[in-house]
């Protein structure tokens, strides 16, 4: 059984990782934080079929190896700041059992872009990046609803883990 | 609670993100008003203050590296940056108060203030 788990850690943040790396190939649109959230389908499939606290584990190893690998001081704050709140205000919208995967994922996409705003408030101590909500708030949506619809997917098709 | 309550559901959280992510553009478009200077801080410290309405450019140097600014017609933009992204110089010129281009890895904030003629009138009128 704990040999198993490991194997599936392994596996789901190899994969968080891979996609990580492939979302960084795509080019930016030219406004900071406007992106696709390619591992969060990851951390929404670990949410729904392996529960909560392998949600937390996967989605923050992925975090700590993407810094360890590509990344600097203030790229781990952003993405620690994104990843903890967006998997935090999914975990609680779950848990209502009032949204599909698709709500719960945009209103992660959403969180985690207000959680890189406030960062970026507090380390380049400006409150002018107000600019950025607008968009951020409209990406985040968009982004969360095609990761949501194909992670809804996802819990449905893949099939179920032997352990 | 059923597939079609959660749908439901979904679709309102949608519609209530669009519109608020609407009513902030709306709402910053509407108390935009031309600035008059730009200011460049590197960590949070002001290093230069520029007037928009004269044309200029400004190397800046931070800690990670250097970013070239240039004004011209009234607005403001990074012309070149030697960090990988480069995304302050996709983003593009600004002009009007409180519109601002950052550049992350050099923690470099350029940001157009207020003119003479905005403030506390301006939002006023």
């Amino acid at each position: 059984m704990r040999a198993s788990k490991i194997a599936r850690y392994g596996l789901l943040v190899a994969l968080a990782l891979a996609l990580s790396y492939a979302e960084s190939l795509i080019p930016s649109p030219g406004v900071p934080g406007v992106k696709l959230g390619l591992p969060n389908l990851v951390v929404v499939f670990a949410l729904y079929r392996l529960g909560t606290v392998d949600a937390w584990a996967i989605s923050l190893i992925r975090v700590g190896l993407v810094f360890l690998l590509f990344g600097s001081g203030a790229g781990l704050a952003y993405s620690l700041a994104g990843a903890v709140l967006s998997l935090a205000v999914m975990c609680l919208l779950k848990q209502s059992g009032k949204f599909s995967e698709t709500g719960v994922s945009v209103a992660g996409g959403v969180a985690h872009n207000a959680g890189q705003i406030i960062v970026a408030v507090f380390l380049l101590e400006t409150t002018r990046l107000a600019w950025y909500l607008p968009v951020l708030c409209l990406s985040g949506t968009v982004a969360g609803v095609l990761i949501g619809v194909v992670s809804a997917l996802l819990v449905k098709r893949v099939p179920e883990f032997k352990s | 609670m059923d597939r079609f309550k959660t749908h439901r559901n979904d679709v309102l959280l949608i519609a209530a993100l669009l519109i608020l992510a609407g009513a902030l553009a709306l709402f910053l478009r509407l108390g935009r008003h031309d600035g008059g200077t730009v200011s460049v801080s590197v960590d949070g410290e002001t290093v230069a203050e520029l007037p928009l309405d004269r044309d200029a450019s400004l190397p800046i140097e931070a800690e990670g590296g250097n970013n070239l600014l240039v004004i011209e017609d009234g607005a403001a933009r990074m012309e070149s940056a030697d960090c990988p992204d480069r995304l302050c110089v996709k983003m593009g010129s600004i002009r009007y108060a409180g519109e601002s281009i950052v550049c992350l890895p050099h923690r470099v904030v350029v940001t157009v203030e207020e003119g003479p003629d905005g403030g506390f009138d301006a939002a006023a009128r």
